[in-house]
């Protein structure tokens, strides 16, 4: 039952004193798939995204990666096993340059198991890999500090951190939140092909026309709870997900921003 | 018209970091003097003080081990108020292995630099997880309760602590032992902070989420640079043991604690260099101020109050500035 799914979420709850922030929360990941994830602000998607990663421990529920119980691990065994993500609240190394960035990933446990050992020069890694996210490789840009960045290069190098770990899985969170309409059109392009190279993708999005373009399953939380999940026009045709958008019309209007 | 201070890196032609593009002996030089002036100042110019001056300098060398393994610990984000605790337990391994069991000099010392360190780091092991002050008042607490344990229950000789502990062969090997050892830490640490372990060590410090989602066990990594700044903590202790031919409850004292935070406020936290220089400044002062008897603590503590004051970037940071660029005032129209 487990085995076909490369990640599975198993009835995950969690509270924060009065606050039921995730509520009971059930779905399963693909080799090779992306899901998206959609809902009002507040209605637990980042605390799932800390659930899975480990960084809240769930009160109910489990979580399996390749059919292993993850649950309760903490979140550098998570992700030396596979599991990489990008944080909403980004806390990049303001002080190093972008491409030094990404040398926790590569120098990780992981990354030296992967190529076997050595990695003959961490830094020409590191460039590649800020090229394949958008940062020009002959500009000064890679090398500037990461505080003299643009908000929506910090978010990019968030993904590069991700894709610096060979993952298996990566969960975005609001990945597209802060940059440009420029910047986010030429990033779906990185998604799809990190998609097409098989890798399972969590997305959480509030731009639901780009992420509509990259996957077509879609699920939906309020308040904690998984009110739907299907195809964009199931979802978004689902009388629980009018209500719950409808019961906050401006900020709907404004997340679904397009 | 208004003046504004402008400030210009000197000519060097940086590529990027670490790699200097180097045209001249003159760049090479530039380069090279600050880096050689502690090799040759430690090894070339010590030795033709006076034996008295070369003994203030060879206790000044054991602080500044503290000083550059708390460091260390400060770069890692652990906040020590117990360096005393890496002196004092260094100091009784070395001590107990030679006076109790008769080891040679060439295995106490090199058993208690290693296992010392192993043993400093399994002790707060524990306290790993805990951060800012709260680890800071367990480093604190440990070396206290280390002093009243021996005192209480009379071990390693109690309050007498251990005597007829073997000195080193002659004062030259002693001289030269420290100060090698000293440098060796010095530049070791150095380079380990120029590596990629020690980007890793200093994101743990200012961003330990990063670090463990790019899936590095930041409690290992702690652990293994309480490793190290216990190892050469332990040393100066089985140095000192050694030296003075005594160990006992002294090396647990606050002043292996509190010099060397003073030592890095003073030369400058946030690299070796200025923990090592504020060492060299503080206690040869301090044995200046000797001279004025009662008054010496008094004017020891105005110096650090006006130093921490005065330069709150420290000292080394103020001496680099000036040393790596040039400032000159220019108008600027309002
Ligand atoms: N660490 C926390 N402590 C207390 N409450 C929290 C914490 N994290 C999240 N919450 C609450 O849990 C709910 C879900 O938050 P979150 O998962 O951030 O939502 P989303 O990412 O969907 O906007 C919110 O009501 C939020 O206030
Ligand atoms: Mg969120």
């Amino acid at each position: 039952m487990r085995t076909d799914s490369l990640l599975t979420v198993s009835n995950v709850s969690k509270h924060f004193g009065g606050v039921v922030a995730v509520n009971g929360v059930t779905f399963k990941l693909k080799k090779g798939e992306v899901i998206g994830i959609i809902g009002p602000n507040g209605s637990g998607k980042t605390t799932l995204v800390n659930i899975i990663t480990g960084f809240i421990r769930p009160d109910k529920g489990k979580i399996f990666f390749k059919g292993k119980d993850i649950t309760g691990c903490p979140p550098y065994t998570i992700t030396d096993m596979g599991i990489a993500r990008t944080f909403q609240m980004i806390r990049p190394f303001y002080q190093l340059p972008a491409y030094k960035n990404l040398i926790p990933s590569l120098f990780s446990p992981r990354v030296r198991r992967l190529v076997g050992g050595k990695y003959g020069d961490r830094d020409a890694v590191a460039m590649d890999i800020l090229e394949e996210v958008g940062f020009e490789r002959d500009s000064s840009v890679p090398y500037k500090d990461a505080r003299n960045l643009p908000h929506g290069y910090l978010k990019r190098l968030e993904l590069g951190r991700c894709i610096a770990l060979r993952p298996e899985v990566i969960i975005l969170d609001e990945l597209f939140s802060g940059m440009s309409i420029a910047e986010v059109t030429s990033t779906v392009p990185i998604i799809e092909k990190l998609r097409d190279e098989g890798i399972a993708i969590v997305m959480i999005e509030h731009r639901l026309l780009e992420l509509f373009q990259i996957t077509g399953h879609v699920l939906v939380l309020n308040f904690g709870r998984k009110i739907a999940e299907g195809t964009p026009e199931e979802v978004m045709n689902a009388p629980e997900v009018k209500e719950a958008y409808l019961g906050s019309e401006d900020v709907a209007k404004e997340e679904i921003g397009c | 018209m208004t003046k504004r201070k402008e400030r210009i890196d000197r000519g060097i032609k940086v590529r990027s970091d670490g790699i200097y593009a180097l045209n001249s002996y003159r760049e090479i030089l530039y380069l090279a003097f600050p880096r050689l002036l502690p090799v040759v100042g430690l090894l070339a110019v010590v030795p033709f003080f006076s034996l008295y001056w070369q003994e203030v300098i060879a206790s000044t060398a054991i602080y500044a081990l503290l000083a550059v393994s708390w460091e260390l610990l400060y770069m890692t984000g652990l906040i020590s108020l117990g360096q005393s605790l890496f002196y004092g337990v260094g100091a009784y391994i070395a001590g107990a292995l030679n006076a109790s069991w008769g080891f040679p000099i060439y295995l106490t010392v090199p058993i208690a630099t290693v296992g010392g360190g192993l043993l400093c780091a399994l002790m707060l092991l524990p306290v790993l997880r805990l951060r800012g002050i709260y680890f800071a008042m367990v480093t604190l607490v440990l070396p206290l309760m280390f002093s009243r344990l021996v005192e209480a229950t009379r071990i390693l000789g109690g309050t007498n602590g251990l005597t007829g502990i073997d000195s080193f062969p002659n004062h030259w090997i002693s001289f030269c032992l420290i100060q090698i050892a000293l440098l060796v830490a010095f530049f070791g640490f150095r380079r380990l902070e120029g590596s990629d372990y020690g980007l890793v060590i200093k994101g743990i410090n200012d961003n330990d989420r990063a670090i463990m989602s790019s899936g590095i066990n930041i409690y290992w990594y702690k652990t293994q640079v309480l490793f190290l700044a216990g190892a050469v903590g332990c040393f100066a202790g089985a140095y000192g043991a050694h030296h003075d031919m005594f160990a006992g409850m002294p090396g647990f004292a606050l002043d292996y604690s509190i010099l060397p935070i003073a030592a890095a406020a003073v030369g400058g936290m946030g690299s070796f260099a200025g923990p090592l220089l504020g060492a060299f400044i503080l206690v040869p002062l301090s044995e200046i101020l000797r001279a004025l008897g009662a008054l010496r603590i008094v004017f020891y503590g105005l110096f650090l109050v006006f130093a921490v004051v005065g330069l709150p970037e420290g000292l080394f940071h103020f001496i680099r500035r000036k040393y790596e660029q040039i400032e000159r005032w220019v108008e600027v129209d309002k």
